[in-house]
């Protein structure tokens, strides 16, 4: 069942920009060129009856109730098939057609239950309509639905179930698996009146391919796939427009309330990042947002092994504001800070870096994007001049070739990645550099061309010798970069690349991957025509992150690859708002929109607005205050959002340093790991509980909107405002959009962004002013933000990070469909049916070695530390290089992960890690060590105050 | 602070600037960098170590924190 507020045309849009006009019952429409006589009689008004068509889907033709009838036409052509005509005439409604379709009703009913007042789908289903409105309410044929009864029902999926006796085998849902989602998880099998829709091989849901998605639920007309919680809550009564919480995709959702509860989630089909199509997470997994671990009321406690005291907002408000005016006066400005989340709105983060800034006088305010996508960031503005991806994500309809580096994003990006089956199941070329062989590599209809299982940490030796391919065998496109781009810096690139050190044959000692294989990726990227780059952490998150983001923006500029549809650099984001929390200031060294705090014009403007004297000199980033933190210098911090003591490397380093502190604020959903250090507790607000906007990996900025009242009584952006007041600081917002106001006056790429428009044209993507009204979707199209476009000379620089006799295996990270990022909200949702515990990852030969079978608990050291989890043989992985994902505390893989970090923005190196594994026979004893070990850094640390 | 951390922050960066290949340049690229991202008492702690002998830093990393 789709949307309750969506009208369904039956067909999808036709992309023609031509337009026809014919006539339908009379009235004349006029529509675009390919539009079906379905779709257009629905435009004009009108409702021709349906089964096997939707929107979402291409027109089937099966069901045969949608018959009309057409002047000089012979029979009753099937309207979801027929195409427009100029001059066509239409008759959707006669006393003929009336009685065809009733016989085509009749039949279903005939194998169809016929008690519709006890059905869930009771007054949502198409076939229930179709009855009604053909005036149907029993079969000539009937037997009661006894074909289809007595096969068992299929509860396993814990958020669906399918009801084999309610489903009259229209073939929505597979098609929607195959065409939305791109999984093929379904078929119809059996002929006629035995045809079944199974899962994979007859596989309940849980066991079978299917990953849960939900498109198949949305695409069913009747009540045989349908949505658990409506069937206990009751049916929503209300659709309220938002955007999706968990990934950077930021798909469009409607919610779907019953009096302040959630009961099902919709994507938004007219959303432009997701043209109507959501994953697991965002359509399902919204169960944590009233989960009863929630923390309703502010706590507070003296010292971090004191218990919490539940006290009221005042005072909670009242002793932090007291505790940092000790501390400014006692340790000086720059001896606190605060800490944005990715996860909160554009809104919120901006409030909580000006509330570092002004009320506290201070630079000191970083983000969790600092351990993500800060390399991107930096690298992309020396290179380009923007922080930020250039293309819209349906940019990749128009690519020839993708490459996909270091990223997967049928995990981490699950509604992208079905955009991009679908791209390359038209045809585009996919090259892979993965360590690992992601699912993308060889799936249903798709095989990579190329992957290049290259070792950890070696990149940018990669890239550089894709480069050298380009420039050495003359397939570079010297007019656009001599064009484009600054010539001396181009020129040095050139013959940087092309010195033989960085040759594929060169390289291959050094990366393990084969020069034939390198050599034929850099020929197909360099033909394209449309190349296209997408990346993710595995690019980032190195010794060499921000020489690798450098890297890839000097490729696509030899190549001409940037400045229109189908090509492009294009960062695949984490977290919903890391690309709103960088735009907005969230850095220790710039404002929103990326300026330097020592630039004295943007500093004044913002003094100006603000009203107060701001710092000139960068603050610390989220690792040096660590440092400081354990040097004493550093000893209060606001955290928004951010679970440091699971998410950052070297948990013990991090332990020790917020155990050093004297007033630690933590604001969040539920008692997280880093709360265990923590003076503060301030319960904050889920997406669901307040208004604001996100800004997607395509720059795309979305309304989130309000649906519940906040748990624990303020929204995030509230909670600031009233901290700001006690620190004597007042701010005077009413309703965030006021927030965006002040952040479009304050920032040139947002000057146009308001709510208002925001409402009107449903998202914008930044940069929006008067230059670009209502926002662009393609960044570089006529010359590079920075005006000529910089290469830069990316030398490869071995990571300090190597395998040795003592640890001989590289771990790396990374993440799985139904669980998001430290687990916190997934955690508390039933995604735990489908993982409910990280395991490493281990190539066949790796185990053998070490006596390691599948399913056994394995030790995991390296220099920082050890953890212990379960271990998967897998043939995924090459050997040498062990990979895990970091969704559990109990797993604690952050204990092995080291505080190695990027060159330019110190984003920490999750991405390499030397460690051994063995083979444990009493994961306990290894599980109770660990936990001694944790509690022992914390207490000789404990604050003296 | 913990110097070691710092003089290692500090070598990477000298190696990213490090293909340069006008020293002179070099080292300001590597200062600037310092200047634009390193808070004032990192700065300082690294100043102060060079200060000390510079134990650790790499030979381009040394000029570049040397003109800070
Ligand atoms: S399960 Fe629903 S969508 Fe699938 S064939 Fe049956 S009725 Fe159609
Ligand atoms: S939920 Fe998604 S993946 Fe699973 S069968 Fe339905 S459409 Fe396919
Ligand atoms: S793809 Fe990302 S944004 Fe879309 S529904 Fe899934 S988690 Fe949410
Ligand atoms: S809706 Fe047209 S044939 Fe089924």
């Amino acid at each position: 069942m789709y949307a309750i507020d969506h009208k369904d045309l039956g067909t999808p849009a036709a992309a023609s920009g031509e337009s026809v006009t014919l006539d339908i019952d009379g009235s004349t429409v006029t529509v675009p060129v390919g539009t079906s006589v379905m779709r257009a009689a629905a435009l004009a008004g009108g409702q021709i009856p349906k089964l096997c068509a939707t929107d979402s889907l291409k027109a089937f033709g099966s069901c045969r109730l949608c018959l009309v009838e057409i002047e000089g036409r012979k029979g009753f052509p099937a309207s979801c098939t027929t195409e427009v005509a100029a001059g066509m005439k239409v008759r959707t409604q006669s006393a003929r057609l009336q009685k065809l379709r009733r016989g085509v009703v009749e039949l279903y009913v005939s194998d169809h239950p016929l008690d519709c007042d006890e059905c869930p789908a009771n007054g949502h289903c198409e076939l229930q309509d179709a009855a009604e409105e053909l005036g149907v309410e029993g079969s000539r044929y009937a037997n009661g639905g006894a074909t289809q009864r007595g096969v068992a029902q299929d509860a396993s999926n814990p958020y669906f179930v399918f009801n084999p006796d309610l489903c009259i085998v229209c073939s929505r849902c597979v098609r929607a698996c195959d065409e939305v989602q791109g999984t093929l998880a379904l078929t119809i099998e059996g002929r006629g009146f035995d045809s079944r829709v199974s899962a994979s091989q007859h596989q309940p849901f849980l066991e079978s391919e299917c990953v849960s998605c939900g498109a198949c639920v949305e695409a069913c007309p009747t009540a045989a796939l349908t949505e658990k919680l409506p069937l206990s809550l009751g049916a929503p009564t209300e659709a309220v427009s938002t955007t999706c919480g968990y990934c950077g995709v930021g798909c469009s959702l409607k919610a779907e309330v019953k009096e302040e509860t959630v009961v099902r989630m919709v994507p938004n089909r007219a959303g432009t990042a997701n043209n109507g199509h959501a994953c697991v997470k965002g359509r399902f997994a919204f169960g944590y947002a009233t989960h009863a671990d929630r923390v309703r009321s502010p706590m507070i406690r003296k010292r971090i092994t004191d218990p919490w005291r539940e006290v009221s907002w005042e005072e909670a408000f009242a002793y932090t504001a007291a505790e940092f005016k000790r501390i400014r006066k006692k340790y000086g400005p720059d001896s606190v800070g605060g800490i944005t989340s990715s996860r909160c709105t554009n809104e919120e983060t901006f409030l909580v870096q000006k509330l570092v800034r002004a009320a506290l006088g201070t630079n000191n305010v970083d983000t969790c994007a600092r351990v993500c996508h800060s390399a991107t960031g930096y690298g992309l503005k020396h290179t380009l001049g923007e922080s930020a991806g250039t293309q819209a994500f349906t940019s990749v309809n128009n690519a020839d070739v993708i490459v996909l580096i270091g990223a997967n994003p049928t995990d981490g990006h699950p509604v992208f990645a079905s955009q991009l089956k679908r791209r390359l199941r038209q045809g585009a070329k996919l090259i892979v550099l993965d360590p690992r062989a992601i699912d993308l590599v060889r799936t249903p209809h798709i095989e990579a061309v190329a992957h290049l299982p290259l070792r950890p940490g070696t990149n940018v030796a990669v890239m550089n010798a894709l480069s050298h391919v380009i420039v050495t065998e003359g397939l570079a496109n010297d007019a656009y970069a001599e064009a484009r781009c600054e010539v001396d810096t181009y020129r040095k690139w050139k013959a940087f690349v092309a010195d033989p050190r960085n040759s594929p044959e060169s390289t291959e000692a050094i990366s393990g991957v084969p020069a034939a294989l390198v050599r034929k990726a850099a020929r197909i990227y360099a033909a394209g025509p449309n190349s296209a780059i997408y990346y993710g952490l595995g690019v980032t998150e190195h010794s060499q992150g921000t020489t690798m983001v450098m890297a890839i923006a000097n490729i696509a500029m030899a190549t001409g690859n940037l400045g229109r549809e189908g090509v492009g650099v294009s960062p695949l984001r984490g977290q919903n708002n890391v690309q709103g929390s960088c735009d907005m200031g969230s850095f220790p060294h710039e404002f929103s929109g990326y300026r330097h705090v020592s630039d004295a014009a943007t500093r004044s403007l913002f003094e100006g607005a603000w009203n107060a004297k701001l710092a000139s000199e960068p603050g610390l980033r989220i690792p040096n205050m660590f440092e400081a933190a354990l040097d004493g210098s550093f000893r209060g911090l606001y955290i928004q959002g951010e679970d440091f003591v699971q998410s950052d490397p070297n948990t013990n380093h991090v332990v020790a340093a917020l155990s050093a502190m004297e007033c630690v604020v933590v604001q969040d959903l539920f008692l997280i790991e880093t709360a265990r250090y923590a003076h503060v507790f301030l319960p904050g607000s889920t997406f669901l509980e307040k208004d604001g906007t996100f800004t997607n990996a395509e720059r795309r900025i979305s309304r989130v909107r309000k649906v519940m009242e906040p748990l624990a009584g303020l929204a995030d952006w509230e909670i600031t405002m009233r901290l700001a007041q006690a620190l004597g600081y007042p701010m005077h917002y009413s309703h965030p959009s006021e927030i965006m106001d002040e952040i479009a006056r304050l920032t040139p790429t947002f000057r146009g962004v308001n709510y208002e428009k925001l409402e009107r044209l449903g998202s914008i993507q930044w940069p929006c002013n008067d230059a670009a009204p209502e926002g662009t979707p393609t960044m570089h199209v006529d010359s590079f933000v920075r005006g000529k476009g910089k290469f830069y000379v990316t030398e490869y620089v071995a990571t300090s990070e190597r395998s040795t006799s003592r640890f001989p295996l590289l771990l790396t990270t990374g993440r799985v469909l139904y669980q998001y990022n430290v687990g916190t909200q997934t955690r508390r949702t039933s995604n735990l049916a489908w993982q409910s515990e990280d395991r490493l990852e281990i190539h066949p030969d790796d185990a053998e070695d070490r006596g390691i079978a599948n399913g056994d608990w394995v030790g995991v050291t390296s220099r920082a530390g050890d953890t212990v989890m379960r271990a998967v043989v897998s043939r995924r992985m090459t050997p040498g290089v062990v990979y895990t994902t970091f969704h559990f505390p109990e797993s604690g893989v952050n204990l092995v992960t080291t505080e190695n970090s990027d060159w330019a923005t110190n984003c920490p190196e999750y991405k390499v890690t030397a460690v051994e594994v063995v083979r444990v026979g009493h994961p306990e004893a290894w599980q109770e060590r660990i936990r001694a070990e944790r509690s022992a850094q914390r207490s000789p640390a404990m604050p003296s105050a | 602070m913990n110097i070691e951390r710092l003089v290692t922050m500090a070598n990477d960066i000298a190696a990213f600037f490090a293909s340069e290949p006008d020293p002179d340049a070099a080292a300001d690229q590597v200062a600037n960098h310092l200047r634009k991202f390193w808070e004032p008492r990192m700065r300082a702690e690294i100043r102060g170590s060079l200060e000390q002998g510079g134990n650790g830093l790499s030979p381009l990393a040394r000029r570049g924190v040397e003109r800070l």
